[in-house]
């Protein structure tokens, strides 16, 4: 039997040199340069805080994607957060991540802290004690991708089985394969590969990935975990299916990924939302790329409850968040990077966000 | 996008709720994802709540790979 | 500013004697300078927090120090205000004494003062000035003068402390990132992060609850044993906001110097890293109360190691890497995977994430 603990930092030296050597022989190989999208934030942190980019090859490139909830949210949504509190008169309820994101009228969600009014929360679940403590109107900040949803829809419905009123739920929900797709139908595009996301894989298993990349035109895309050992893995496996031409979905995190992800957590999702268009930064609006609440519990809608304004995205001038995200440009190529943007004065999201690629660059530093 | 670590289930609460450990440190969560779980149960936790089991037979032989790979050349197929 | 029981205790004024209860609230009149005033000042705080070497306070002390010393102060704000394993009160006393002893000075005389919310309960500062008794006997530092002042309900934390702190110089070197070399070695002197763990864990909304206490602790001992290094001992600092990664940075930020780390050399408090795991926050940018940085010539660091080592609290104590000259300015963390990065100055607010 495995001790829990076995399994919790996976950051050997020795194994990982191993695959180090592995990854320079397929680098040598393939001759070119390479550039893998991490379409996860949560690898962006991995990588750069355990210098996984000092290790690899110089004609490998790791770059940043769109999996950043926060740096994908449009500016309209932040505004509506803001109009929520100060105009509304409801509790808004977040994850610490989103606190930080200016709005298009300068200031963000922190200004409220402390009043009672913005209350940050580390799961879901403690919305509901929220809502029996108060008499004002209860609003949850629903963002994030596959693997964030379920938590957030499990705890609405129980709300609702629970009959607690006046709770709402404003919904930035994204999916990840509308996003590879659009990246992958942008012929600007130089993508080579997908580390695919671990814990969105989770929920999702593979079948989705493979509707998008497994086609004419499509790229490698190996599921990775968070460890330094499962990175350098999944990096070896998409240099190998390079290498050797192929072009599948790989599953190198199968201790935690299933082919068929969770069709439970799944079932929860279905139950209260259904795909919608998403407005992305970066990407635009991209059509079933969202999750929005079924039109039978549109009670708890915070759209509906509080008349909340379209979409509509804003880009501080000069800020390029939305390049970043579509991995067009590096971070340390925008003119604000590190100049007037920094993490305790961002200008764009992409810095705001402690997963964004431009926060972890900039706090991980490139030591080139 | 999802930061999310492995804990062990040491007590099944009502409510779709249990009581899961890391190193000594313990947690509530929610387990309701999950189909059956148990004492005993490795899973991952993201943002309060279990959203899988860690297949144990995997970790073992990525564990094995790993260990003959730190010491010979292996194939990682 | 006045002394605990200032003028009022001449007698001028009569009130009726009651105790105060432990029911009792702060009211905006227990900082008005009347009756109320001087019955918290005479009953809660002078009979916490005696001090028979001074009997006769008055608008200010006056202290007997010889030769060189060393001066800070500090204020203290906390949320919770009552954590495992200490509260506002042993922090606003080790906090300033911490500082006094990095700096190469034995800590002596203490200032206390007091910014209290009305409406906070007598029983809660009654909690807070026995536990700073305790620290300052621990610490034999004497509380020489104080201050309390109460602001209207909805303005404060509760409570504020500050405290300022005098200490003889005992180092006769200058402590200075200055002072510091390429070869000079790095050392810690206890496992970090417990501090901002505790913090962060005991707050109720997180699911983690109460399972780590705070390392704060009274740090001259340790300090004093490293003084007999003499001056190859060139650097100390208490790694409290911000954690070591800001005072590794600050050590070197001003200099042509780089600090390489060894990550896998850090000592980590126990449970840290689980909650850590957990609650997605990283150990190197968590605050310390307990817990600082010396840097010491490179030839001397075991010597260093085992002069921590066998003081009570720095059984720890480890060497964490070196000084030279490859990065100007940064800090390198070699990581436990074998990678590189830089280690920065910690970045914005520290809040659970799930990203």
């Amino acid at each position: 039997m495995i001790k829990l603990e076995e399994l919790i930092h996976l950051n050997d030296r020795n194994i990982i040199l191993k695959l180090k050597e592995k990854i320079d022989e397929l680098a040598d190989e393939l001759q070119k340069e390479i550039k893998i999208m991490e379409v996860c934030g949560t690898h962006t942190v991995s990588i750069r805080r355990n210098g996984i980019h000092s290790l690899l090859p110089t004609n490998v490139k790791m770059i940043s994607g769109p999996g950043c909830p926060v740096c994908v949210t449009p500016a309209s949504y932040i505004d509506n957060a803001i109009q929520l509190v100060e105009e509304k008169r409801a509790i808004v309820v977040t994850f610490g991540d989103m606190l930080k994101v200016p709005g298009t009228k300068g200031y963000s969600l922190s200004r409220f802290m402390g009043s009672g009014w913005v209350r940050v929360i580390y799961s879901p679940a403690e919305m509901l004690e929220i809502r029996k403590d108060t008499s004002k109107p209860v609003v949850f900040l629903g963002i994030g991708f596959e693997t964030t949803v379920p938590t957030i829809a499990s705890t609405f419905l129980r709300g609702v089985e629970n009959q607690l009123e006046d709770m709402y739920l404003y919904t930035s929900f994204k999916t990840v394969p509308p996003a590879l797709e659009a990246l992958l139908a942008d012929t600007e595009s130089e993508i080579d590969a997908f580390l695919l996301p671990g814990h969105v894989s989770v929920i999702l298993g593979m079948e989705p990935y493979r509707k998008v990349l497994e086609r004419k035109n499509g790229i490698p895309g190996v599921i990775g975990g968070f460890e330094p050992v499962d990175i350098m893995l999944a990096i070896y496996k998409i240099l190998k299916q390079l290498a050797e031409g192929r072009r599948e979905v790989e599953n190198a995190y199968p201790r935690a990924v299933r082919g068929t992800g969770n069709p439970k957590a799944r079932a929860v999702i279905e139950k209260l939302l259904e795909p919608g268009d998403e407005l992305w930064r970066g990407l635009g609006k991209l059509p079933a790329s969202g999750l929005r609440i079924r039109r039978e519990y549109e009670n708890i809608d915070a759209v509906v409850k509080f008349g909340l304004s379209e979409e509509y995205n804003y880009e501080p001038a000069g800020c390029l968040c939305a390049e970043v995200i579509q991995g067009k440009v590096a971070p340390n190529q925008c003119p604000h990077f590190a100049k007037d943007c920094i993490p305790e004065e961002p200008i764009g999201p992409c810095m705001v966000s402690s997963e964004g690629a431009c926060a972890a660059y900039y706090r991980y530093g490139d030591i080139g | 996008m999802c930061l999310a670590t492995p804990m062990e289930i040491k007590e099944i609460l009502e409510g779709g709720k249990a009581i899961v450990q890391q190193a000594g440190v313990e947690a509530r969560v929610d387990i309701s994802l999950l189909e059956s779980p148990q004492v005993g149960d490795y899973v991952i936790v993201h943002a309060g709540f279990a959203i899988e089991k860690l297949d144990m037979k995997e970790a073992e032989e990525r564990l094995k790979l790993f260990s003959k790979l730190a010491e010979v050349k292996e194939n990682l197929d | 500013m006045h002394g605990f029981i200032g003028r009022s205790l001449c007698g001028v004024l009569q009130i009726r004697r009651y105790r105060l209860t432990m029911m009792d609230i702060i009211k905006l009149e227990h900082g008005s300078g009347g009756a109320l005033s001087r019955k918290l000042t005479e009953e809660l705080i002078y009979e916490n927090l005696k001090n028979e070497r001074y009997p006769e306070l008055s608008d200010a002390t006056i202290l007997d120090i010889k030769g060189q010393f060393a001066f800070t102060t500090d204020t203290y704000t906390i949320d919770p205000l009552f954590f495992p394993g200490g509260d506002i009160g042993k922090l606003a006393i080790f906090g300033t004494c911490n500082d006094l002893a990095v700096s190469g000075a034995k800590p002596l005389y203490l200032s206390l003062a007091f910014v209290i919310e009305e409406g906070f309960p007598i029983a809660d500062l009654k909690r807070i000035l026995s536990s700073i008794r305790r620290a300052a006997n621990e610490a034999g530092i004497r509380i020489v003068t104080g201050d309390t002042k109460v602001v209207p309900k909805n303005r404060g934390g509760g409570i504020y402390i500050n405290t300022t702190g005098i200490g003889t110089r005992e180092f006769r070197h200058r402590i200075s990132g200055s002072r510091i070399e390429s070869g000079d070695a790095v050392v810690i002197s206890g496992p970090i992060g417990s501090h901002g763990i505790a913090i962060m864990a005991s707050r109720e909304s997180l699911p983690v609850g109460p399972q780590v206490k705070s390392d704060v602790a009274f740090l001259y001992p340790l300090c004093r044993n490293l003084y007999q290094l003499g001056e190859d001992l060139k650097f100390m600092r208490d790694a409290t906001r911000g954690g070591i990664a800001a005072v590794l940075n600050e050590a070197i930020s001003d200099t042509e110097l780089s600090m390489n780390i060894n990550e896998s050399s850090i000592p980590l408090g126990e449970k840290v890293d689980a909650i850590s795991n957990i609650l997605g926050l990283n150990p190197l940018e968590i605050a310390n109360e307990g817990v600082f940085i010396a840097v010491v010539r490179g030839s001397r660091g075991e010597r260093a190691l085992s002069l921590l080592r066998e003081t009570r609290g720095g059984d720890r104590a480890q060497i964490i890497g070196h000084v030279d000259s490859a990065y100007p300015g940064k800090v390198i963390l070699e990581t436990i995977s074998g990678g590189k990065r830089i280690l920065d100055f910690p970045r914005g607010l520290m809040l659970p994430r799930i990203c």
